[in-house]
């Protein structure tokens, strides 16, 4: 078995990944990324649309600043997000936009002059400033008060991803690809590297590090349907939760896209409806006016992706070998404007379905697309839990999306937050000292090995995994999906418990030799069914609706009781996660209240009292839900009583105050002893 | 509808003591809209867990899942079974080292090709964060940003005559990528830098014009025209470097 030495360890060579790996490398420290995929495969070259900053170039972004990008966050997390790390993010984008254009980013430019724009189906005028002529230039996305997102044409997020690989070859980072961790290695203080398995030859390796970063992006694939890549596994973040000690925050925050298409649920824009495309059911009737009378197929993405499976409930959704879906229908948009404005809509069409746009109606149904949820983390970027880990990008829950992104800031989110956590990484890792223990490496390796001999003998019995799989795909694609309620959630988590025990006797039908994707999945597959637990539990525990996260049951936002972020961690041995909670945000730069979109009641927070006590809202977020084995009866009471049994376990598996938290914040939900 | 196709797919796996290079077949019955991504995703689920393959993005978009489909290298996620005939033969993409059965290892030769050709922007300038960003026409970022569009999924290595006969060649993916930098202002190199990089028969003079790249490039960027510019460039560089060293001779 090989054994590698670095200061600074990513996992994962998307942009966040490389970004932080830039920094540190830049600092004189050693940095090396692993990754499954070579680099410039990682998720992040797939994001089209752009990067939000508020540089103001365009005359449609006239008069933008951090301070309308910080509001228009917030409001967008539905008040979820961390103040804190919202400003810091909305201050520093514009910067790191003009780093990127340094790097060689091919940044679309301001053109001076008169030029016409589309907005509802109409066509309006504007008129670019000479003196603006050659600077970074922004298109308009969803949710913002100013066009601000940067962008090179539809290819943005790989412009950015080959410029950010490009400047990691020339600081000679190594990644290492077709590389999978499996294990994180410490010793319940300290992140001390990770065991990785080759994609390759499946040989183990162990790197070690003074500081390990998680950047895997998001865990899409345990939906079944998913516009994420098939890598977005969350095999970061389960590594993370078999620790034991770190935390994921806010996992029941997921969201959806309307207009995924059928099968392969890759995104087609939302400008199709944007442009005056409409929703079709099975008898190719339009039916979102009748639920949106106002707004139609123009209302919000979340709202409009609980129609469509509100419709499809009722048995109007077209029948398909790959499931129920409805149709989008674009074509009385005509052939010139198909071609033209929506021409990557032509393009995925005719690449992936065989479908004429123009004359062929197109097969969607609202798809995972986003997780908001993800290693809980400082502002620094640091992990709850084990001091020397940190994370960033989608892997993370930093917290700068809370219950909703925007789109176009998750991609700017991946390098604004790798710069910030890289220079937090450097300082820390200037300080750092760490032992490695003969003893404690040995231990992870050794239980990997364990792992890998048990599956290919079947020790724990013979469940195949690629039904396992399926299990927890239909469990979770039921109950923990767009819109949610006591009821089916309940049912999930029943669900999910039995695959998390069949998922625990998996063992493979082949001899697990080389590479063997059958062992890849295999290794993973108990993590994603209790990031699936982590999910639906924390979803059926939250009995609010706020951003993505819709009860049915309970339909209010309530700021009184639930301005708060879910933290889950998967106490060894357990069936479920043990739920803690922490105040969505310390700092308040903007008091709760109307989003100025999507409706809905709100129930008010208490006043503030005195300022130093803002954040600290009263309610579960001094609450532990119960992590008690087979406990699905309590999980279907949805009352916010803590069950008393989770006291005694919280301190047997170590309370954050102890486990080397490296931020106060973390202790928020124990502040109140 | 309802066809049955019958796929021969190439399997070998060097990790596998057991396992010899050979054809394997399968029948499936073909579903509505079916990619090779779906298709394949099947086989491994329902047939063999052992089958070896990539995909990652299934978009069209990163590159991972080049293979010969039915003797022409593609991207597998975005070819429709109902465009191929019932019969579909599946063999890695060549030129690459194999990983197993239709995966092959093209992040390594690509890791290479950025050494070589030095894939970053050089530059003395330093990054003032308080500066604003240096303007650039827009036509000129467009520009870039075509040669830019390439996602390294190396068919046109594989279908390349020059890499089969020297698997040094840079190959039309490299020479495109040093076309990228050169019409970027922001990289300081000269033509004699690039010369040194790729004037020789491993580079830019290799090429024999069959231009079975720019057939087959998935992302349909215009690789001929590039390496034409690219040739007439380094010629001219060549011609150059030779008349100023014989004045250099004279001064001497």
């Amino acid at each position: 078995m090989q054994t590698f030495h670095t200061d600074l360890l990513c996992v994962g060579a998307g942009l966040a990944g490389e970004r932080v790996a830039i920094a540190a490398a830049s600092a004189g420290f050693s940095a090396m990324c692993l990754s499954i995929v070579p680099a410039r495969r990682s998720h992040s070259a797939a994001a089209q649309g752009g990067m939000q900053a508020a540089l103001g170039n365009c005359a449609m972004g006239d008069g933008d600043d951090p301070d309308v990008h910080f509001a228009d966050t917030v409001k967008g997390s539905d008040w979820g997000c961390d103040q804190e790390v919202a400003r810091l993010f909305c201050d520093s984008a514009p910067i790191v936009m003009r780093e990127l254009a340094a790097w060689g980013v091919p940044w679309n430019r301001v053109v001076a002059g008169r030029s016409s724009y589309f907005k509802g189906g109409a066509q309006f005028e504007k008129i670019e400033k000479k003196e603006k002529e050659g600077l970074i230039t922004a298109r308009a996305f969803g949710g913002t008060a100013k066009w601000r997102t940067c962008y090179t044409s539809d290819g943005t997020g790989h412009t950015v991803l080959y410029a950010m690989d490009n400047k990691a070859a020339q600081l000679g980072v190594p990644v290492h690809d077709r590389t999978e961790v499996i294990a994180l290695i410490h010793d319940g203080e300290n992140c001390l590297g990770a065991i990785a398995r080759s994609l390759r030859n499946g040989e183990l390796s162990a790197y070690l590090a003074k500081a390990t970063l998680i950047a895997t992006g998001g865990f899409g694939r345990i939906y079944r349907e998913s516009t994420n890549a098939v890598i977005n596994d969350g095999g970061g973040l389960i590594s993370a939760l078999d620790t034991g000690l770190v935390r994921l925050g806010n996992m029941e925050a997921v969201q959806f896209h309307p207009t995924g298409i059928v099968p392969t649920d890759i995104l087609v824009t939302e400008g199709c409806r944007g442009d005056g495309g409409t929703l079709l059911d099975v008898n190719e009737e339009r039916f979102m006016p009748e639920y949106e009378p106002e707004k139609a197929e123009l209302a919000s993405r979340d709202v409009v992706s609980r129609r469509m499976t509100e419709h499809m409930r009722r048995g109007l959704g077209v029948k398909s070998p790959y499931g129920d879906h409805l149709w989008l229908d674009i074509r009385h948009l005509g052939e010139k404007h198909i071609r033209s404005k929506l021409r990557e809509v032509d393009e995925i069409c005719k690449y992936f379905l065989g479908v004429d746009p123009v004359r062929q109606l197109i097969p969607v149904r609202p798809t995972q697309h986003y997780s908001m949820g993800g290693v809980r983390t400082d502002a620094s970027g640091a992990a709850y839990g084990l001091a020397g880990l940190f994370s960033a990008g989608e892997a993370a829950c930093w917290d700068l999306h809370g219950f909703n992104r925007l789109g176009g800031n998750s991609l700017a989110e991946t390098v604004v937050a790798g710069m910030l956590v890289g220079q937090k990484t450097v300082e820390f890792l200037k300080g750092r000292q760490v032992n490695f223990s003969t003893a404690v490496i040995e231990d992870a390796v050794a239980r990997q090995k364990d792992r890998i001999g048990r599956l290919i003998a079947k020790t724990d019995g013979k469940e195949n995994v690629f039904s396992v799989k399926n299990r927890m795909h239909d469990a979770i694609m039921k109950g923990a999906g767009i819109f949610r309620n006591g009821t089916d959630l309940a049912a999930c988590v029943d669900e999910l418990q039995d695959t998390l025990d069949a998922a625990r006797k998996v063992g493979l039908s082949t001899n697990g030799r080389g590479a063997s994707p059958e062992l890849t999945l295999a290794l993973k597959i108990e993590g994603m069914v209790k990031l699936a637990l982590c999910v639906a539990f924390g979803a059926l525990k939250r009995t609010e609706s706020r951003g993505s996260h819709s009860r049915e049951d309970y339909p209010e936002r309530n700021d009184r009781d639930w301005l708060v972020r879910t933290l889950a961690s998967w106490p060894d041995g357990a069936d479920l996660p043990l739920l803690e909670y922490e105040s969505a945000t310390e700092v308040f730069e903007i008091l709760p209240g109307d989003r100025g979109y999507g409706g809905g009641a709100i129930i008010p927070m208490p006043p503030p009292a005195a300022p130093g006590e803002q954040g600290t809202p009263s309610g579960p977020a001094e609450q532990t839900a119960t992590a008690s084995t087979g406990s699905t009866g309590s999980a279907g009471s949805t009352g916010s009583a803590a069950a008393p049994p989770t006291q005694g376990r919280l301190a047997e598996t170590g309370s954050p105050n102890t486990a080397g938290s490296p931020h106060a914040g973390a202790d928020a939900a124990q502040g109140d002893k | 509808m309802a066809r049955i196709l019958s796929f021969s797919i190439f399997r070998y796996n060097p990790g596998d003591p057991a396992s010899a290079p050979r054809l394997d077949n399968f029948l499936l019955d073909e579903s509505d809209r079916m990619t090779l991504f779906i298709a394949l995703t099947r086989l491994r689920e329902e047939q063999d867990a052992s089958l070896q393959f990539d995909f990652c993005c299934r978009a069209g978009i990163c590159g991972a899942c080049g293979m010969v489909i039915n003797g022409r290298p593609g991207l597998a996620c975005h070819t429709k079974t109902k465009d191929l005939p019932k019969e579909i033969t599946l063999l890695p993409l060549p030129g690459f080292d194999l990983v197993a059965d239709l995966s092959v290892d093209t992040g390594k030769w690509f890791r290479a090709m950025y050494r070589r050709v030095e894939s970053w922007v050089h530059t003395d300038k330093a990054f003032d964060p308080a500066a604003e960003e240096e303007r650039m026409d827009n036509a000129l970022a467009e520009q870039i940003y075509e040669l830019e569009r390439c996602i390294e999924c190396g068919c046109c290595v594989s279908a390349c005559g020059t890499s089969r006969m020297r698997p040094d060649f840079l190959g039309a993916a490299g020479l495109n990528r040093i076309a990228r930098f050169m019409i970027d202002p922001r990289d300081e190199r000269t033509d004699s830098d690039y010369f040194d990089l790729v004037g020789n028969d491993e580079g830019v003079f290799g090429c024999m014009g069959l231009l079975a790249c720019e057939d087959i490039c998935p992302k349909e960027i215009p690789l001929q025209d590039q390496l034409g510019i690219l040739r007439r460039k380094m010629a001219f560089t060549a011609v150059k470097d030779i008349f100023r060293m014989k004045e250099k001779g004279k001064k001497k």
